[in-house]
């Protein structure tokens, strides 16, 4: 038994869930720990490197070079190169901000909502099946009735667990993970060889969405992947995000929960009416993510495709190293988004690092990148005493 | 008279029961042997199954009367989709001995996985990164069989492999008080990252080398066990006759687990640490070391899930090979209420569907194309179970009290 020490724990200092330790977190020690955690994460994953005898700064200077991010410096490198390498980190910034967005709005409201990437699949797998059928509908008409039925099935597919949650008190992660796995399974199930929404022969994918449902690109060429309108999409996402949070009753309550559902319970907040709408408006954002994917350049779904995809796990990372905030989702969407380019094979030089290994290297500081973020605890002590945490430590 | 025997019948939990069994028979008799070739015997009889449950139901036998229900529907779906097969593909996929002997190899490695849940869990520390840690044990377990040459080596490489991944997981668990999902969504994606990255620097686009062929104390692959007297091909000779060695193990482990968590006092201060850690400190019970141990002894288990799998079954590795195991290991430990047997005999229900995804589309190749990707479907049924269990439809399942909170000794 140790002795009592006088200082009460820091979570008692705080908000009753890691949600609210998160957010309190950027409002207090801000960007610092953000940039922190980053550098921190690249840090140990350039002494990975070093240690498997590569050399860490070629490495990440070559990772750049392909993320076109050079393009935001005027007078350095090729234009030409660099925009149309940027325009790919767009590309995959941009369902990254959704499901981020995505996993910090249930965050605001307390619920780790694992299940992002489930949402987005069901996302794909609406928008993929309404693009390729009603042949000879308006574009436009046609395309927001994709987006809009694919948000609704993100919402209908995250409501599930909400739902649960509310009326059984079933814990969100477990069925969000389970709802996860049961949409991969219905999209291979769906796309697979003599499935029912197969479209091209011998091929486990569907057909190819119709010509006029394409997202109109708006900056590169449209036949080499150019930049299409989902970016703007995520941005006002980005917005709705915060006027819901900050301007809205809505909102407001599913703050409040978030940062202790009993006081909001006292307050006469209905908790479990919030836990069911966080879930289903946090579905909505990452089914549309599927949508604008698929809409944007995927243009098809294949279940290699289903089994590999990680955009909604990425959110996970991105609303974590955002703290919940837009502005942080943003640019944490922007920097996996990069990587995820810049370590890609198309981008990446093999002569100074093998892309597969790069990949590799991703996921590795994305992991490192949440540990540091969950040691949420640890980085609050050593921001208000540096000592305690020593004593913290040693206490057995 | 007849009052009274609807009375008896009624306080009587054997009608929902025998609602099961006639739900199980529905299917069971359109499958080889008798592979009855008319759609009335499973309607009728899931027809009856399902009056069961619904006459369950009403009296207050809420979990066995859902799962007479339950299992009437599955008995009338699932027989009517046997009849759109013919006889000598059912036979095909219904040779019973192998299929028992498959779903065995299946469920070994969510078993593995699962008792390893279990040790943390009951400890009171939330673990998802199960599927991490299998991977860890299958790169490392092939990475050191490879290396030293042999399997028992690459075996504890890999568990020990685990278990540093484990200590990870413990440390921000319990001393940095981190959240635990959190933590484990951590695990997940740098072992993801960490086994790719050596699998590609180590082995380059070749793959791992072919293993040598196991025996009891050399060789790179885990062995079979042939039994003698068990080689003829008849029923027990294939299902019993050429199982892995890590398949003998895992009944083993889960005795063992049985037996330590709920029949020592280890296993009673392990379980009262999760339960109320409060309470067990004050007992005197060393909550933070008992969560340590706990925790590294769940990592290096499902290491040995993930071992058997690269050098046990597949004898290779490839990237991101556990493929979601870690996470049926999790729903077999939550559907059998973080119990050894329960998690065990969900394991080998969930063993027995991925066998049959493998197996049904194999016997409609010629028949019928549109339901050649319906294999899919059964790789589905372990997790809605499990979304059904946790939701309390049938038998809620509750997970220890202190599950995923951290404790601040005072």
């Amino acid at each position: 038994m140790s002795e009592p020490t006088g200082i009460p724990p820091v979570e008692e200092l705080e908000s009753t869930t890691f949600a609210g330790r998160v957010t309190a977190r950027w409002n207090t020690a801000g960007t610092a720990s953000a940039i922190g955690t980053t550098v921190l994460a690249f840090f140990v994953g350039g002494l990975v490197v070093l240690a498997t005898g590569h050399n860490p700064i070629d490495t990440y200077k070559a990772i750049f070079n392909g993320t076109g991010l050079e393009w935001l410096i005027p007078g350095v490198g090729n234009r030409g190169d660099d925009a149309s390498n940027l325009q790919q980190t767009l590309i995959v910034a941009t369902p990254l901000m959704l499901t981020g967005l995505a996993l910090a709005f249930a965050f605001r409201c307390g619920m780790f909502n694992i299940g992002g990437q489930g949402q987005y699949l069901a996302g794909q797998v609406v928008s993929v099946i309404v693009a390729t059928s009603w042949v000879g509908m308006n574009g436009p008409v046609h395309i927001v009735i994709a987006l809009v039925l694919a948000s609704v099935a993100g919402a209908f597919w995250a409501g599930i667990a909400g739902f649960l949650k509310a009326t059984t008190g079933a814990h969100e992660v477990i069925s969000t993970i389970m709802l996860n796995w049961i949409a991969i399974w219905v999209a291979d199930y769906f796309f697979g060889l003599g499935g029912p929404f197969t479209g091209v022969a011998f091929n486990p994918s569907s057909a190819p969405i119709l010509a006029n449902t394409h997202l109109p690109v708006f900056w590169g060429d449209p036949l080499l992947q150019g930049l299409h309108i989902g970016f703007f999409i995520a941005i006002a996402m980005l917005v709705v995000y915060w006027l819901i949070l900050n301007r809205t009753t809505l909102g407001f309550e599913v703050r409040a929960v978030g940062f202790n559902p009993e006081a909001a319970r006292y307050g006469g907040i209905s908790v479990k009416r919030s836990y069911f709408t966080a879930m289903a408006i946090s579905g909505l954002f990452a089914g549309l993510a599927g949508a604008v994917d698929i809409l944007g350049w995927e243009f098809s779904l294949s279940t290699p495709a289903v089994h590999t995809s990680q955009i909604g796990f990425i959110g996970i990372a991105v609303a974590l190293l955002g703290r919940n905030s837009a502005v942080g989702i943003f640019f944490a969407a922007i920097l996996f988004g990069a990587l995820s380019v810049g370590t890609s094979t198309r981008q990446l030089d093999p002569n100074v690092f093998d892309p597969q290994l790069a990949s590799n290297l991703t996921l590795i500081i994305q992991g490192l990148v949440v540990l540091f973020v969950g040691a949420d605890v640890l980085v609050v002590a050593m921001w208000r005493s540096p000592g305690r945490l020593v004593r913290r430590l040693r206490t057995k | 008279m007849t009052a009274i025997a609807v009375q008896r019948l009624r306080s009587d939990r054997t009608v929902p029961i025998v609602g099961i069994a006639l739900g199980i028979l529905a299917f069971w008799l359109t499958l080889p042997p008798v592979a009855s070739r008319s759609w009335a015997v499973p309607v009728l009889l899931g027809i009856v199954a399902v009056l069961t449950g619904i006459v369950g139901i009403t009296h207050g036998k809420l979990r066995l009367g859902w799962g007479a229900v339950a299992s009437g529907l599955l008995g009338i779906i699932l027989g009517l989709l046997a009849l759109q097969s013919g006889v000598n593909h059912l036979k095909l996929v219904f040779s019973w001995g192998g299929l028992i002997a498959a779903t065995l190899v299946y469920a070994t490695p969510l078993t593995y996985a699962a008792l390893g849940g279990m040790f943390s869990e009951r400890a009171g520390v939330v673990n998802i990164a199960l599927e991490g840690m299998m991977l860890v044990g299958a790169f490392f377990g092939i990475w050191g069989a490879v290396t030293t040459g042999n399997w028992i080596l690459g075996l504890l490489i890999g568990m020990g492999m685990g278990g540093v991944f484990a200590l990870v997981h413990a440390i921000w668990a319990i001393h940095l008080r981190a959240d635990q999902i959190v933590g484990g969504t951590a695990i997940n994606f740098l072992a993801l990252g960490i086994t790719g990255y050596f699998f590609i620097q180590i082995y380059g686009n070749n793959g791992t080398p072919d293993l040598s062929n196991g025996h009891w104390f050399r060789g790179e692959s885990i062995p079979d066990v042939h039994i003698p007297g068990l080689q003829g091909g008849g029923f027990f000779d294939q299902v019993l006759g050429g199982l892995n060695l890590m398949i003998w193990l895992s009944f083993a482990a889960l005795i063992l687990s049985y037996v330590v968590l709920f029949k020592t006092s280890l296993g009673l201060r392990l379980r009262a640490v999760g339960e109320h850690p409060r309470a067990a400190d004050t007992v005197g019970i060393d909550v933070y070391r008992t969560r340590y141990v706990a925790v590294i002894v769940s990592g290096m288990l499902a290491a040995m899930g993930g071992a058997y799998l690269s050098i046990g079954f597949v004898h290779s590795f490839n990237q991101n090979m556990t493929e979601g195991r870690g996470f049926i290991a999790l729903a077999a430990l939550i559907f059998g209420k973080w119990r050894p047997f329960g998690a065990f005999a969900a394991a080998l229900l969930f063993g027995f569907s991925s066998a049959l995804a493998t197996q049904v589309p194999a016997a409609y190749t010629d028949s019928s194309v549109s339901v050649l990707s319906s294999g899919s479907l059964f790789q589905i049924l372990p997790y809605v179970l499990t979304l059904i269990a946790v939701a309390g439809v049938i038998g809620r399942s509750i997970g220890p009290a202190a599950a995923g909170r951290p404790y601040v000794k005072q």
